[in-house]
């Protein structure tokens, strides 16, 4: 037999180094070429490493949330030569094997002898559930139907390993022997205390994103500001688009807009539309805008980027920002879509609440949250009307960013929010 | 003075639902007691299933005999035409009645059950009086199981008495009748107006629903609709019976026929059979407080009745009004009294119909299945295939067998089967069904060479859509 040392590859971006995210197989486990194997993260992508031999896991290096330098050994296979009645041939064979492949490029798949014709199974597991067709009865013999109401367990609840899912007596007793049926057919006291603490590692993006928030809050002194904008005019203009838009137009949100409003207002205020470096104290004004959307993922926050927004119409940037959320939820956003940034815009849609006074994403020096748009009474003329009323909430790098300035650009966005006609003319 | 007798458990009704119940209390050690104003064995045993398939089965031999006169039968020839002897033939299925009689009795004395013979009235929910032959006994019992059964229900124009009979004096004629009309064509009316038929009697058949034996699908009747008519009894269906004309001691009914004609069918006999209703009337049920649901005693899933410990089962309690229904209710009613945790949920309760030819069904049709909102996936295989059925001459009276399954994971919804001799597939049906089996596990099963239980493998091959034998 061989041994077969998986090396972490250079996953590409030049990264020195790689996150463990989570181990596919365990020691002792067989596994087959191109099964997955472990998962490691780079700069918020996470790659899924596949072995390219088949083989029996000997020792694996590194828990999750480690880091892996890119080079060092992350698993040893060995790997299984062609195992005849005598297994001496496999013996001999090995030494002509290499001994240690680069990862660039694997092995050749190893000879004949398939992996089913080996011994040592691994631990038996038990075979996996068959899914029931929605509202089917659960099937099961009289035998196990009375003893499952003997044991007050209701059979729809109970996975069954069977043909067309049917419930032998083995998956009632690793149903009851599981717990689960205690808890569902007894019931908890209403008023019952909960003891126990569940220990979540902060590893992957988790942990990318507490560094992130943590560096962002330990450099920059945040300030805020609010001020509210009359959406009501924007909403018309907003609504009447999308009614009469084109089929193969996409729909459009608030952020197109309020993404066209920074595009105007930041050529009057360089200072905004910049990245600070501040190890060595240099701030990088950009002429080109590209806005960083806060993404919610079922994984966490991640932030791609609109690039190029000053040459982008509201279309335009409606389409983009539909790609660039699913393409991030799908976790299929390049690395470059996810980096580059100049300014960040926030927003929590229906969730968006009074005010909030986000987060800074470094090295950028300002993020802009729209908030909820809701009708509200408000003196127009001095008579109460009811306007479409949203607060748009900021903060800014008070290193970089004066109160004085900082406010400036905000009326001014808010000023072309209000009288939408203003976003698409020239001089305005 | 009057006996007082305290029990832990009081059954009320000796028929299959009542005697199991009380044999099964008795062997789990409970204090048990029976009251019976008839003969054990109830309707199933004295008066029903039992005596009635030994009237058919004599039927099916006098029918093969009088086939056999002039040679023409396979081979087979009787010089002279077979005769019968009713009385004698009654004597015999008095034996066998009084065996199986005497059985229970023997089984209940074995469990240690204490029956009284006697009417039962109830009190109160927990106490009757029951009239004997002798003093009065009053039973007070922690538990009460009512078994009480079912009556033949009457035509209010048509009463019961002289030659208007019920299926329990069918089964007693001396004489055999010249000709017999048959209100009612449900599976009791088939049954025994078929073996009159067999026997030599000219067998008239009113129906008010347009097909006989609505219990089961029009597909699974067909066969004994067309074995009525080969045997020349006329089935007038759609037609309402409206009484009895009788003049000089000879009988007609007048029925209202399918487009309003009258027509008047001279009888010896009028057999009615239009149903049975439960036996829920003079003994005293009102005075349990125990709901009704409809005609029936209001019970849930473990046979309880709206009174604390007071349990009802078999046709009391509704349909299907079978034994094996009320003896597994009986048994679980006894087992849940000495403490254990039971419910009644069988998957199929397979009926069975001794016509010619015989119908046994289980679980749902294939039309029960698409009302149910599934697109079910059948499975017929003709008995005409089958090597067993054309060596016992009956591969010819369009009989077959029928799987239904789910067409998405095929499990099996449904088993049926019209044609002679069937009523022994039904234990195939029952299994499969309460197993859960799929088509694939009965396709999978080896079934022996030659029985007609090969039909139901080629039935379930033929769902999966590669039968052998056709």
């Amino acid at each position: 037999m061989a041994e077969f040392v998986f090396k972490l590859p250079d996953v590409g971006e030049g990264t020195a180094e790689a996150e463990i995210v989570a181990w596919h197989v365990a020691v002792g486990d067989r596994i087959e070429e191109d099964q997955p194997l472990v998962d490691v993260m780079t700069d918020k992508a996470t790659v899924e490493m596949t072995t390219p031999v088949s083989g029996m896991v000997v020792s694996v290096h590194g828990e999750p949330g480690d880091m892996a330098a890119v080079g060092s050994a992350l698993a040893v296979i060995a790997v299984e030569g062609a195992e005849t009645a005598d297994g001496v041939k496999a013996e001999k064979a090995a030494p002509q094997r290499p001994e240690s492949t680069p990862v660039s490029t694997p092995p050749a798949p190893p000879p004949a002898a398939k992996p089913q014709a080996s011994p040592a199974p691994v631990a038996a597991a038990r075979p996996p559930a068959v899914a029931r067709i929605a509202g089917a009865k659960p099937l099961a013999s009289p035998a196990v139907r009375r003893r499952a109401h003997e044991l007050g367990v209701a059979l729809q609840f109970v996975p069954g390993t069977g043909p067309a899912g049917r419930i032998g007596p083995e998956d009632l007793d690793a149903f009851v022997a599981s717990g689960t049926a205690h808890g569902q057919s007894q019931g908890q006291p209403r008023l019952a205390r909960r003891e126990g603490v569940e220990e979540i590692k902060v590893i992957g993006l988790r942990r990318k994103i507490a560094e992130k928030m943590q560096d962002a809050k330990r450099r920059i002194p945040h300030f805020a500001y609010v001020e509210e904008v009359d959406a009501t005019e924007l909403e018309a203009l907003r609504a009447h688009l999308n009614a009469t838009k084109r089929e193969d137009q996409p729909k459009l949100t608030l952020l197109p807009f309020l993404i066209v409003a920074l595009v105007r207002a930041l050529p009057r205020f360089p200072q905004i539309n910049a990245r600070f470096d501040d190890d060595a104290g240099v701030v990088h004004r950009h002429a080109a805008v590209h806005a960083g959307i806060a993404t919610q993922t079922p994984g966490g926050l991640i932030v791609p980027v609109v690039r190029h927004a000053e040459a982008r119409d509201v279309w335009d940037l409606a389409s983009e920002i539909a790609r660039l959320a699913a393409a991030t939820r799908e976790g299929k956003a390049g690395a470059d879509e996810l980096k580059g940034s100049t300014i960040t815009v926030t927003s929590l849609g229906p969730l968006g609440g009074v005010a909030t006074t986000p987060v800074i994403n470094h090295p950028e020096v300002a993020i802009i949250g729209p908030n909820k748009i809701i009708d509200r009474p408000v003196v127009r003329g001095g008579q109460i009307v009811v306007r479409k009323m949203m607060n748009l909430s900021s903060s800014f790098d008070h290193r970089v960013v004066d109160g004085y300035d900082a406010a400036a650009f905000i009326q001014v966005v808010k000023a072309l929010l209000e009288h939408p006609a203003t976003l698409f003319m020239d001089g305005a | 003075m009057s006996e007082a007798i305290k029990a832990k458990v009081l059954v009320v009704g000796g028929g299959p639902g009542g005697y199991v119940a009380a044999i099964r209390a008795g062997q789990l050690g409970l204090d048990t007691v029976l009251v019976e104003a008839g003969r054990l064995g109830g309707t199933c045993l004295i008066r029903g299933c039992i005596p009635s398939k030994a009237l058919i089965d004599v039927a099916a031999e006098f029918d093969a005999m009088s086939k056999a006169v002039g040679g023409a039968h396979r081979g087979l020839s009787l010089g002279g035409t077979p005769t019968l002897d009713l009385a004698q033939t009654l004597r015999w299925k008095n034996g066998v009645v009084d065996k199986l009689n005497g059985g229970v009795t023997g089984l209940l004395k074995r469990a240690k059950v204490k029956v009284v013979a006697g009417w039962a009235t109830f009190q109160d929910a927990k106490t009757c009086q029951v009239r004997t032959a002798g003093e009065p006994v009053t039973i007070t019992a922690e538990h009460v199981i009512l078994a009480n059964g079912s009556l033949p229900v009457a035509l209010p124009f048509l009463p019961f008495g002289g030659d208007v009979i019920s299926s329990s004096e069918a089964l007693d004629l001396d004489r055999l009748p010249h000709s017999l009309v048959v209100v009612g064509a449900g599976y009791i009316g088939l049954e025994l107006g078929s073996a009159f038929r067999k026997l030599g009697s000219q067998v008239t058949v009113v129906e008010a629903l347009d097909r006989i034996l609505t219990l089961f699908d029009a597909e699974l009747a067909a066969p004994v609709a067309r074995w009525l008519e080969k045997a020349g009894v006329a089935a007038h269906l759609g037609a309402r019976a409206k009484g009895l004309d009788t003049k000089k001691g000879r009988h007609a009914l007048v029925v209202e026929g399918k487009d309003g004609e009258e027509l008047r069918l001279a009888a010896d006999k009028i057999l009615v059979t239009v149903g049975r209703k439960p036996n829920t009337e003079g003994w005293g049920l009102e005075a349990m407080a125990v709901d009704l649901t409809g005609p029936f005693v209001k019970v849930d899933d473990r046979c309880a009745t709206s009174m604390r410990d007071v349990w009802a089962i078999g046709d009391l309690v509704g349909e299907p009004m079978l034994e094996h229904k009320a003896a597994a209710q009986g048994e679980m009613v006894a087992e849940i009294i000495a403490g254990e945790r039971r419910r009644f949920d069988p998957a199929a309760i397979a009926a069975v119909c001794f016509t010619q030819p015989e119908i046994v069904s289980a679980g749902l049709s294939p039309d029960e299945a698409k009302a149910a909102g599934m697109d079910p996936l059948v499975g017929l295989f003709p008995f005409s295939a089958n090597g067993r059925a054309r060596a016992m001459d009956v591969a010819d009276d369009g009989g077959f067998t029928r799987v239904v399954a789910r067409r998405d994971d095929h499990r099996i919804l449904g088993l049926q089967a019209v044609g002679d001799h069937v009523s022994e597939l039904s234990a195939e049906f029952a299994l499969a069904l309460e197993m859960g089996a799929r088509l694939e596990d009965l396709a999978g099963t080896i079934h022996v060479h030659p029985t007609l239980s090969e039909t139901v493998h080629e039935a379930a091959l033929r769902a999966l859509g590669h039968a052998i034998h056709i």
